[in-house]
């Protein structure tokens, strides 16, 4: 079968599974990119036992499957239905789009946090010293010196992260969200035609190859100041080392 | 609530215990496949042939671009498919291939895994001391001594963290050939669900699991590394 017929026929369900997958990755990296600084400082300045639940939480994030943090909050829910509903919550958890949405955000949050916490320590203790030289306050070194410069650090690894959410994303599918997947999964099902799926495989790629372009931009944005010199590596080149 | 995980008729205890079973012997199974597609994969992407590279090159980024669950879908519906053509070609009015979920899991998880290797051997390859192979052509030693003497026991411990991570990866992602029908950790979860209708508690335990898993390949893998890296002196 022509592999276009399919596209012509089915084009508006797939973009609408295409929003649906940005709208899942940028919602649930945006929230996790909202609470991972204040908890990446935490990892980075106090002590072993009072970062003790942060780092199990984090441990738990990265070590279990994302399917199954989904189905503990999707289906898992479902246990404590009586003393939701008391609380009015059942009708958030009964939605499958914001069940996958906590998960990831969730799973991100872990993921960045850690990032970021490498980016923190890699700030110089030079900068902050002089930071605080000049008088600067501790909110003000923070707003000022460290996320700037952290961030920097970070950003490829950030990038990183992002895509893989992208990639997670296509779970939300198993518990009947309607993103490229679940739309792919639900057309082949009818029309049993495989091209269907190498066009999402096509729409991935496309989306991953975007996303890295932008970002790339946005780390030639951040390190503007340090000069034409910089070469802005993407996060896709290969890791460096001598030629052989 | 401990009987229901208890082993035998009443509890749940041997079902899970069966899928964790099913879910090591796929990471097991798909672990040196994977290696080999990695190997593959680096050697293309090394070669002194354009093609050869730009496959290479081509194999690993698509691969790592798209998503697992994706990926396994197109092997086990596509080869599925694809076994069922070769089939009628080769004896028309014979009966239907099963493509089994097992295979399909361990092709599909092999193929993503090596996508990754491929990439952690290249840089592995690529960060070894050029004057070592010369040193080793120098006393005559042939392209094969080389490789198996000094390149490959120099990359194993170059490529071992990052290979690591990917064997913890991989291990998270066997919870995936739960959704085409194969009888894992996660799947046996599910039946134990279905039955008991305590969905958190089971889930929970599943993860719980996963995590333990996790946890003990970290503590070998840090093992391997200082026994890898234990002639090299500590800056």
């Amino acid at each position: 079968m022509n592999p276009f017929y399919i596209m012509v026929e089915y084009w508006p369900r797939l973009l609408d599974g295409t929003l649906m997958t940005l709208k899942l990755t940028f919602l649930g990296a945006l929230i996790a990119a909202l609470f991972s600084p204040g908890l990446a400082l935490i990892r980075a300045n106090t002590g072993p036992v009072a970062q003790a639940p942060l780092r199990l939480y984090i441990s738990f994030m990265r070590g279990t499957p994302i399917l199954g943090q989904l189905f503990l909050i999707y289906y898992g829910s479902g246990q404590f239905r009586p003393f939701l509903q008391e609380w009015g919550l059942w009708s958030f958890f009964r939605d499958p789009f914001n069940c996958a949405l906590l998960a990831f955000a969730l799973n991100s949050t872990a993921y960045q946090t850690e990032i970021l916490r490498g980016g923190i320590m890699g700030v110089a203790r030079g900068e902050i010293e002089a930071a605080k030289a000049i008088g600067m306050t501790r909110p003000q070194i923070l707003r000022r010196v460290t996320f700037p410069h952290a961030y920097r650090i970070a950003w490829p690894a950030l990038g990183n992260e992002i895509i893989l959410l992208m990639k997670a994303s296509a779970l939300a599918s198993v518990v009947t969200v309607f993103d490229i997947m679940g739309r792919t999964r639900q057309i082949f099902s009818r029309t049993f035609d495989f091209s269907i799926y190498l066009w999402a495989a096509l729409i991935y790629l496309c989306i991953t190859a975007i996303f890295v372009l932008l970002w790339r931009q946005g780390e030639t944005r951040l390190s503007r100041h340090i000069g034409p010199r910089s070469t802005g590596r993407s996060i896709l080149s290969p890791p460096e080392g001598p030629k052989p | 609530m401990f009987e229901l995980l208890s082993y035998g008729d009443a509890g749940w205890g041997d079902e899970i215990f069966a899928g964790l079973a099913i879910t090591m012997q796929l990471a097991i199974v798909t672990l040196p496949v994977g290696l080999l597609i990695g190997f593959v994969a680096a050697f293309a992407s090394m070669s002194r042939h354009a093609g050869l590279r730009a496959i290479g090159f081509g194999y690993t980024t698509i691969m790592r671009g798209l998503p697992e669950i994706l990926t396994l879908f197109v092997v086990y519906n596509g080869v599925g498919l694809l076994l069922n053509k070769l089939a009628v070609w080769w004896n028309p009015g014979g009966t239907n291939i099963e493509f089994s979920p097992f295979a399909a899991g361990v092709t599909a998880l092999a193929m993503v895994f090596g996508a990754f290797a491929g990439e952690v051997l290249r840089g592995a390859f690529q960060s070894l001391d050029e004057g070592q192979m010369e040193a080793g052509r120098a006393i005559g030693m042939s392209p094969g001594k080389i490789f198996f003497r000094i390149r490959l026991p120099q990359v194993w411990r170059f490529a071992l963290p990052g290979l690591g991570n990917l064997w913890i990866n991989m291990l998270k992602d066997t919870a995936l050939v739960s959704i085409i029908a194969l009888d894992d950790l996660m799947r046996m979860t599910k039946v134990a669900v279905g039955v008991t209708k305590q969905p958190f508690t089971f889930y929970l335990l599943a993860c719980l699991i996963y995590w333990v898993l996790c946890v003990l390949s970290e503590v070998v893998l840090a093992h391997m590394e200082r026994r890898a890296n234990r002639g090299i002196r500590r800056v």
